[in-house]
């Protein structure tokens, strides 16, 4: 059976999530593009600890859904809440400021920068002292430090060498970088777009057990896939958008795949 | 150990075993130039200084080798303002016109207007920033590429010296003496130094520092290597690349200032070389064009390279025509060894 959404938005979602407070919550978002509606009233809540994944067809609008949640896209009505708090974003750069970090499909990474270059890009740390406040040096030694005991927390153990340019690591491994950086700096969501989409079989499973990681640290994951397997191997939740509207919240435990993909594609209804 | 031994932990991302392509020799040395891009200009001049010296005993000679320095200082000072821009993928053809420009501002409006050397220094320097500020403008706002950019304001700025100097040149006894003093010589262990050279050297241990060591310089390898990377990461593309032209605009004034010293004169007509020599530099010293590569030590290195081909070929009694073409070898071998590090994992 498929569990329906109300009118208001409220889901009637899966499990025990209805009893806590999400931390992150959109509410009746509405985008539209010239005459193009690109979400349509769609709500959606992320909890404490978990993993939610948006699926839907090209053109369902869950990339305007995405945007809208971390910046890149400002929605004509609908309200986003934070840990309970109305938050408004202009830009990306404010979704970051307060704890949506977003990693890209295109992996925001500088290949010819190290490892921990990339970690700490664009909010490098600098010295303690005069060296650090006047003469504006950085602190390659602590953030170095930092970057190691980042990706060891996330179980990314092997990659030890933070000297290494990133264009010398594998897909697999920037992919741990771009995650490793969306997780590093106290972030309250993150947001993966299409993380697996590029990469073979094993460096998919390193990524989602990377997922699995940040959600035993107690970051919540919202992960945007095209890809059922994965999505049903690490998801607590799934979101489906369905013609700019969320046509239902399911748990991989009470729908199969199948079902999925029906309400994704029209086939069975609300 | 009867049976395999245990399997190594999945948990953990395996990715050690992914750092392969480091096992043939040529690979090894490729990554090798690729993590430090200074070393093979640095072997270059080491077998240059070498080969001509065996060729001609007068140029290990230390005042011949003092002439090198300061026939590149003027060079070298621009190179730098070059290896900031094409550290961010971009390109300055408008280099030499600047320095030249500025150059004729603290000449004329010292001699000519009376005005304390100190304030044309000044006003050179605001001369300097404001080209780089236009450059700067055109690129960021106007979002034109550096290339055409530069190309246009190279005419426009030789246009404004020649409009504004009349065409003619200001003697070195003209000036006040603030005005020549990078030509000063000084004696170390019976080798003559010019103050024009060691403001160089300064120079680049400056910037060098600052690429290195503040975020600035991060942020600016950053963007010439994926200025959209740079974007997601939080940089301000647009702040970082106007810093950049405003910093070379800086440089440049300095440089005016250098040339002056150096050729005891502010001259319209000089420089007009320099636009392309300075990118020779850049490109010797193993700067990659496409941004986001490179270091200034590597530059100087390239301009020393092109001094010592010139000096060495000169002293070796060759037309200078054969100097200039030794000059366009080097940098086709330099963006074909370039272009050969950058295929790395690839």
């Amino acid at each position: 059976m498929i569990i329906a959404t109300d009118a208001a938005g409220q889901a009637p979602a899966a499990g025990s999530a209805e009893t806590r407070t999400p931390i992150l919550r959109a509410r009746r978002l509405v985008k539209t593009f010239g005459r193009v509606v690109g979400l349509d009233g769609v709500s959606l809540e992320l909890y404490p600890g978990e993993v939610l994944a948006v699926i839907g067809d090209n053109g369902a609008g869950k990339s305007t859904l995405i945007k809208c949640l971390t910046g890149a896209e400002i929605p004509d009505e609908g309200e986003i809440f934070l840990d309970g708090k109305p938050v408004h974003f202009k830009r990306p750069q404010d979704a970051r400021a307060a704890g949506i970090e977003t990693v890209y499909q295109n992996l925001a990474v500088s290949p010819a920068l190290d490892v921990a270059a990339n970690l700490f890009l664009g909010r490098e740390e600098r010295k303690k002292g005069i060296l650090g406040s006047v003469f504006r040096v950085v602190d390659q030694k602590g953030m170095r430090q930092k970057a190691r005991d980042e990706l060891t927390a996330l179980g990314i153990s092997t990659l030890q060498d933070v000297t290494v340019a990133v264009e010398n690591l594998s897909g697999g491994q920037r992919q741990a970088v771009a995650v490793a950086r969306a997780a590093a700096f106290g972030s309250k969501v993150v947001v993966l777009d299409e993380p697996t989409a590029a990469l073979g079989v094993r460096e998919s499973n390193q990524v989602l057990e990377l997922i699995r990681n940040l959600r035993e640290r107690g970051i919540p994951v919202i992960l945007i896939s095209h890809n059922m397997p994965h999505v049903f191997d690490v998801a607590d939740r799934i979101h489906i958008q369905r013609l700019g509207k969320r046509a239902a919240t399911i748990t991989p435990e009470t729908h199969s795949m199948t079902d999925a993909v029906a309400i994704m594609t029209g086939a069975a209804r609300e | 150990m009867s049976q395999h031994t245990t399997e190594p932990p999945t948990s953990a991302l395996d990715l050690a075993e992914e750092f392969l392509d480091r096992t043939t020799p040529l690979s090894r040395i490729r990554n090798t130039l690729h993590r430090y891009p200074a070393i093979s200009p640095a072997i270059v001049l080491v077998l240059a200084v070498i080969v001509f010296g065996l060729l001609n005993e007068r140029f290990l000679h230390p005042a011949n080798l003092s002439l090198i320095t300061q026939q590149v200082a003027v060079v070298g000072t621009l190179a730098v303002a070059q290896t900031l821009i094409i550290l961010t993928a971009g390109i300055d053809l408008s280099v030499g016109a600047v320095m030249v420009l500025s150059s004729m501002v603290m000449a004329q409006t010292t001699v000519h207007l009376g005005i304390p050397a100190v304030l044309g220094l000044f006003l050179g320097l605001v001369v300097g920033l404001a080209a780089g500020a236009f450059n700067g403008f055109l690129v960021t706002r106007l979002k034109l590429p550096p290339f055409i950019v530069t190309l246009g304001t190279l005419s426009i700025f030789v246009a404004l010296t020649l409009l504004y100097s009349g065409g003619a040149t200001v003697r070195g006894g003209e000036m006040p003496e603030l005005l020549t003093a990078m030509g000063a010589t000084f004696d170390i262990g019976g080798v003559n130094f010019t103050v024009g050279v060691l403001m160089m050297l300064l120079l680049y241990v400056v910037v060098a520092l600052i690429l290195q060591k503040t975020a600035w310089g991060r942020h600016v390898y950053a963007v010439g290597d994926d200025p959209e990377s740079a974007r997601l990461a939080g940089i301000s593309v647009n702040r970082v690349l106007m810093s950049v032209y405003l910093a070379a605009g800086a440089i440049l004034a300095l440089g005016a200032w250098i040339q002056i010293g150096r050729t005891n004169a502010a001259s319209p007509n000089a420089g007009a070389e320099l636009n392309l020599d300075s990118i020779t530099a850049v490109v010797i010293g193993g700067t990659s064009l496409f941004g986001g590569r490179g270091t200034v030590w590597g530059t100087l290195l390239g301009a020393l390279i092109v001094g010592v081909f010139r000096n060495g070929l000169s002293l070796a009694g060759l037309d200078v025509l054969w100097q200039t073409f030794a000059v366009g070898v080097l940098i086709i071998v330099a963006v074909a060894v370039d272009q050969w590090i950058r295929k790395v994992r690839k």
